[in-house]
C-alpha cells in the first residue's frame, strides 16, 4: 500500500522540513551579508552597496581584541575544569549502580535546566556575600559550572556505547586501573571528550546571561555585543563582529560532530 | 621494567597461579581500588560534587534564602528578618501581569516550536539517509550552537522597519497586511521589532533546535515497521500519526519542551532587544537585582520559574522524557 | 592430580539475590570442565569469581593452592574469553592479542613474534594489520581466544564462547575448542546453557540451578543418570516419571527419569498411552503421550510410522533405562 512512500516523503513534509531548515539558517546568513554594507547608520536592506572597509575598521579596534582575547581565555580555562568534572561524573556515572546517582545526573542538568538568569544572580548574590571581587575567575566560575553538563553528556554516550567488559578484558589481561585507564579508557572516549570539549568551548565562548552577572565591569565579547545591541554606536562594526563571532563557533561544532558521528548523537542535547 | 625482568616475570607466571604486585603507587592504589570499589567512586565524585554542590547550590540555596528577607521601602536596605512579604508582592497586579505575560509566551513559544520542530524531524529521521541524514543534523547543530546574541541581533536586522520583512512585504504588494497585523492590539505594535509578535518570532527561532533534536531522536527510535504496521491494520496515514507517531514521539517533544519553555521563562535579552517595552521575568529579576537593589524581591522572582520548572521536570520525568534526552 | 580450581562453601550475594550460594567445587589441571544452566543459574558469576571480578560474599577460593580471594584480577594468572569478546576496537588485532604482554613489559618485537604464533594457533595467520570491526563473529572469537592464550594462562575461562555464532560454525569450533584444550594441556572452565554443548567438549559438566551446583559428572552420568528433576529436564528434557507410577514398576516409591530415545513402540504387553501430539525432526518423530495423568515424550525412529493423533498405542523400555533419583522432589 505504501510500499513507495517508504522511500519518498510527501512533498508536504518535505516542504515543511525544507522551510523549517531555511528559517533556522537565513537570518544567520543575513549576517554575512550586513558585514558588508556600505550603510552605516540604519539596518536598511537592501544594502546601497558592499565594501570591505568595515573588516579594516573593526581590526583596529582595541575594544574587541581586548574582549575576544578574555573570552578566549575564559572559554578555555572553562573547557579544561568542565573536561575534569564532567569525565569524573560521567565515568562514576556509568560504571556503577550507587544510591544517588539521579542526584548527581540531575545535579549536572540543573545549571542549564534552570534559566541562566538563575545561576546568575544566585551566583552573583554569592559573590556579594562571601566578598569576591569580580575577575575572570568569577567568570569562569560560572562558565564551567554550566559547561560540565556538556561534557558529562557526550561521556555517558560513549561510556554506555564503549561495552564494560572491555575494562574487564584490560583487567584480565594484566593491567591494573592505571594501565587500563590509559590503553583501554581513555582511547575510547578521547574523541568523545574531546567533542564535549569543544562544545564546551563553543558555549562558554558565547555565554552572555550569565557572565553579565559574574563580569563586572569586564567585556567578554558577546558583553561588548550586548551592549551594542541595547545602544548601539558602531552598528557596522558590530555586523563584523557578529560574523567574526559566527565563523568562531561553527569549527569547534563542526569538529565535535565528526568526532563524534559514528553513533552517538547526543552532542547537541547537552546545551 | 626491564628487559630481563620481564623475562623473569614470564618464567613466575607460567608456575604460579598469582602474580606478584606490580608494586609503586599505582600499582598499591589499583590493588585497594579492586578491594574497595566505592573509595575509587567517592574520589571520582568528589570534585564535581564539592564544586556543583558548593558553587551551584551553595549559590541557589543562598539567592533562595534571601527572598524570605524583605526591603525596607523608606531606607531600600535589607531587612535580615524572615518573612513571606516578599512573595506576597509577587501578588501585586504588576508582577502578576509579569509572570503571566511570560509564562503564556513560554508556552505559545514551546507549542509553535513542536509544530514547527516536528516535519523537520520526523523527516530526519525517517526519509533522510546517508548525507541528508548527516546534512540534517548538521543543519540543527548550527543553528542550536551559534552564538545566542548573533542569532537575536539577525532579527534585529530581520524585524527593522526599514529591514529585510518590510522589504519583502512591499515587493509582494502584501503592505496592508503587514499593517493588519500590526493594528491588531497586544501582539501588535509600530512595528515588529517592538511587538509581542516580534519577540515570539524571536524566541521561537532562537529554542527551535532544541526542540528539533530530541523530536528527531524519538523519532528515531520508532521502527519503520509500526508505521507499516499501522497501515497494515488499516489506517490512515492521519490515523497512523495520531495512535501511533505522536504518542512514540511524545516524550522527545516533551523533553524539548523543558528547554524551550525553561529557557523563555528565564531570558531577558531578548525582550528587552526585541518588543514592547511591557517586563518578563528575567527583566524584572534584572532590574530588581540591579537597578532597584531588591534583592529579596529579585530572588522571590526567581522563585517563579524554579517552582514551574521543578514541576515541569517531574511530568516530563513520569512521562519517560529523560530517556529521550 | 593437581587441583586447579577449588571452591569450598562459596558465597555471593547481592542484596538479597543469592546468585551463588554455599558452592563447593574442585577442578582439577588439565580438566575441560563445563559450567551448565539456565540465566541467572550463577554459573556466570562463579566464572567471574575465579577471574576476580567479583568477589565472594563469603566461602574460599583458591587456584592451585593459592587462595585467591585478595587477588585482583590483574594479578590472576588466569584469562577469560568474553561472551561480547571485549576486543579493543581502538587496536588492530596483532596490539590485542599482544596487549597482556604489553602489559608485562615484553618488548614489541618479542610480544608481537608471540602474538603472530598465537594468531597462527588460532589458525587466523596474517590477520593482524585488522580491526576487531573488520573481522567476522567467528573470528573475532577466535582473536580473543588468542589474546588469552598468548599469556599462557594457568586456566582459560570461557563465558558461552560459542553462544553468538550459527550453528555450523559452533559445532566446528566445539571441535576445535576440544582438539586446542587437548593440545595446550591448559585447564578450561566454559560456562553455557546450551547442553549439547555442554555435553559434547567437556570432560565434567556441572549442572547449575538457583546459586546451587544440582550434580556434578561427566556428560555420560548427567544424561543418563540425572539425580534431579531439574537435571532430567534440563538436560535433554528426560521424561520425569510420578513416584505412585513408579512405586507400581520397581516398588520404591521415587522420580525416575526416562530418556524419549528409550521409550519404544511396541505391539502388545506395554503400557497404553494416548497420542497427543507428534512433530517431525528429520531424523527422528517426537511424538507426545499421556501416560495416565504424565505428559511424557517419546522419538521414534523416522522409518516407523508416526501413529494418529488420539490413537492409544503400547510403549516399552528396558528396565535399565529407567533411572530413579533418590531423595529428588
Amino acid at each position: 500500500m505504501r510500499s513507495d512512500g517508504k522511500q519518498r516523503a510527501p512533498w508536504g513534509l518535505k516542504l515543511a522540513a525544507g522551510l523549517g531548515l531555511a528559517f533556522m539558517h537565513l537570518p544567520i546568513a543575513l549576517i554575512f551579508v550586513y558585514a558588508f554594507t556600505t550603510e552605516d547608520k540604519s539596518y536598511q536592506w537592501p544594502p546601497p552597496g558592499f565594501t570591505l572597509k568595515w573588516l579594516e575598521v573593526t581590526w583596529n579596534r582595541p575594544d574587541v581584541w581586548e574582549a575576544l582575547k578574555l573570552s578566549l581565555q575564559t572559554a578555555t580555562i572553562s573547557t579544561l575544569i568542565a573536561m575534569v568534572l564532567g569525565t569524573l561524573c560521567a565515568a562514576a556515572v556509568s560504571r556503577t549502580k550507587f544510591f544517588g546517582r539521579e542526584t548527581i545526573s540531575l545535579l549536572v542538568i540543573l545549571p542549564i535546566a534552570l534559566p541562566g538568569i538563575i545561576t546568575g544572580i544566585a551566583l552573583r548574590s554569592a559573590f556579594s556575600i562571601a566578598d569576591i571581587p569580580f575577575s575572570i575567575w568569577t567568570i569562569i566560575l560560572g562558565h564551567a559550572t554550566f559547561c560540565v553538563v556538556v561534557v558529562y553528556n557526550n561521556a555517558v554516550a560513549r561510556f554506555r556505547r564503549t561495552s564494560g567488559s572491555l575494562v574487564e578484558a584490560s583487567m584480565d589481561l594484566g593491567a591494573n586501573s592505571f594501565q587500563t585507564f590509559r590503553h583501554v579508557i581513555l582511547p575510547n572516549i578521547g574523541t568523545a571528550l574531546l567533542a564535549g570539549g569543544m562544545l564546551a568551548f563553543a558555549l562558554s565562548f558565547d555565554e552572555v546571561i550569565v557572565t553579565t552577572f559574574t563580569a563586572g565591569q569586564q567585556s567578554t565579547l558577546p558583553i561588548w555585543m550586548l551592549e551594542e545591541l541595547v545602544r548601539p554606536r558602531q552598528r557596522p562594526v558590530t555586523n563584523v563582529v557578529a560574523m567574526v563571532v559566527v565563523l568562531v563557533t561553527v569549527l569547534p561544532i563542526l569538529a565535535a560532530y565528526y568526532l563524534t558521528r559514528d553513533g552517538d548523537q547526543v552532542a547537541g542535547s547537552g546545551k | 621494567m626491564t628487559a630481563t625482568s620481564a623475562s623473569n616475570a614470564k618464567t613466575v607466571q607460567s608456575e604460579s597461579a598469582v602474580l606478584p604486585g606490580q608494586g609503586g603507587i599505582t600499582g598499591s592504589l589499583s590493588d585497594k581500588f579492586w578491594r574497595n570499589p566505592k573509595l575509587l567512586l567517592i574520589l571520582m565524585l568528589t570534585p564535581p560534587a564539592l564544586w556543583l554542590g558548593i558553587i551551584y547550590l551553595g549559590s541557589l540555596f543562598a539567592l533562595l534564602a534571601q527572598s524570605f528577607f524583605s526591603i525596607d521601602e523608606f531606607s531600600g536596605m535589607v531587612q535580615y528578618e524572615l518573612t513571606l512579604k516578599t512573595y506576597g508582592e509577587l501578588f501585586r497586579p504588576a508582577n502578576l501581569d509579569i509572570i503571566i505575560r511570560t509564562v503564556s509566551m513560554a508556552a505559545i513559544v514551546t507549542f509553535a516550536a513542536a509544530c514547527v520542530a516536528f516535519p523537520i524531524g520526523y523527516f530526519a529521521a525517517r526519509y533522510a539517509r546517508g548525507k541528508w541524514k548527516a546534512l540534517f543534523y548538521i543543519g540543527v547543530m548550527l543553528p542550536l550552537w551559534s552564538s545566542y546574541l548573533v542569532k537575536v541581533y539577525a532579527w534585529k536586522l530581520i524585524l527593522a522597519k526599514e529591514g529585510i520583512l518590510t522589504w519583502i512585504f512591499t515587493k509582494l504588494h502584501l503592505t496592508w497586511l503587514l499593517e493588519a497585523w500590526l493594528a491588531i492590539p497586544i501582539i501588535g505594535g509600530y512595528s515588529l521589532s517592538v511587538s509581542y509578535t516580534g519577540t515570539f518570532l524571536v524566541f521561537l527561532y532562537v529554542w527551535l533546535p532544541f526542540m528539533v533534536l530530541p523530536v528527531q531522536a524519538a523519532l528515531e527510535r520508532v521502527p519503520g515497521s509500526f508505521i507499516e504496521a499501522s497501515g497494515d491494520l488499516g489506517a490512515t496515514p492521519g490515523q497512523t500519526f495520531r495512535h501511533v507517531i505522536f504518542p512514540l514521539a511524545l516524550p522527545g517533544i516533551v523533553a524539548g519542551s523543558i528547554f524551550t519553555f525553561s529557557l523563555t521563562l528565564g531570558d531577558y535579552i531578548i525582550p528587552q532587544i526585541v518588543g514592547s517595552s511591557r517586563l518578563f521575568i528575567g527583566q524584572a529579576v534584572y532590574a530588581q537585582q540591579g537597578t532597584a537593589g531588591n534583592i529579596p524581591l529579585a530572588a522571590a522572582f526567581t522563585v517563579v520559574p524554579i517552582v514551574i520548572m521543578g514541576f515541569y521536570l517531574w511530568g516530563a520525568k513520569r512521562m519517560g522524557a529523560f530517556d529521550a534526552l | 592430580m593437581t587441583t586447579a580450581v577449588s571452591f569450598a562453601k562459596v558465597s555471593r550475594h547481592f542484596g538479597a539475590v543469592r546468585a551463588v550460594d554455599n558452592v563447593d567445587l574442585s577442578i582439577a589441571e588439565g580438566e575441560f570442565f563445563a559450567m551448565l544452566g539456565p540465566s541467572g543459574s550463577g554459573k556466570t558469576t562463579c566464572l567471574r569469581l575465579i577471574a576476580g571480578f567479583e568477589q565472594p560474599t563469603s566461602g574460599h577460593i583458591e587456584i592451585f593452592g593459592t587462595t585467591v580471594e585478595h587477588v585482583p584480577p590483574y594479578r590472576r594468572n588466569v584469562n577469560t574469553v568474553f561472551q561480547d569478546y571485549a576486543l579493543f576496537p581502538h587496536m588492530n588485532i596483532i596490539d590485542n592479542v599482544a596487549y597482556g604482554l604489553m602489559i608485562r613489559g615484553m618488548n614489541k618485537a618479542d610480544r608481537h613474534a608471540a602474538a603472530n604464533e598465537a594468531l597462527e594457533l588460532v589458525a587466523l595467520p596474517g590477520y593482524g594489520e585488522r580491526r576487531p570491526g573488520q573481522l567476522s563473529g567467528g573470528q573475532r572469537q577466535r582473536v580473543a581466544l588468542a589474546r588469552a592464550l598468548v599469556n599462557k594462562p594457568k586456566v582459560l575461562l570461557l563465558d558461552e564462547p560459542l553462544g553468538a555464532l550459527d550453528l555450523k560454525l559452533r559445532e566446528q569450533m566445539q571441535e576445535e575448542l576440544k582438539i586446542l584444550q587437548r593440545k595446550l594441556g591448559i585447564t578450561f572452565v566454559f560456562v553455557t546453557h546450551d547442553q549439547g554443548e555442554a555435553l559434547s567438549m567437556a570432560d565434567r559438566v556441572a549442572v547449575f540451578n538457583d546459586g546451587k551446583i544440582q550434580q556434578i559428572g561427566s556428560p555420560q552420568d548427567i544424561y543418563q543418570r540425572p539425580e534431579s528433576r531439574f537435571v532430567a529436564d534440563f538436560v535433554g528434557s528426560s521424561n520425569v516419571l510420578e513416584p505412585g507410577f513408579v512405586k507400581q514398576l520397581t516398588g520404591k516409591e521415587s522420580y525416575a527419569s526416562l530418556r524419549p530415545e528409550a521409550i519404544r513402540i511396541v505391539s502388545a504387553d506395554g503400557h497404553s498411552a494416548t497420542v497427543t501430539g507428534s512433530s517431525y525432526l528429520g531424523g527422528t518423530t517426537r511424538i507426545s503421550l499421556a501416560l495416565g495423568d504424565m505428559r511424557i515424550g517419546a522419538l521414534i525412529p523416522a522409518d516407523q510410522a508416526v501413529p494418529e493423533n488420539g490413537t492409544t498405542v503400547q510403549i516399552s523400555w528396558q528396565e535399565n533405562d529407567l533411572h530413579l533419583m533418590e531423595g529428588a522432589q
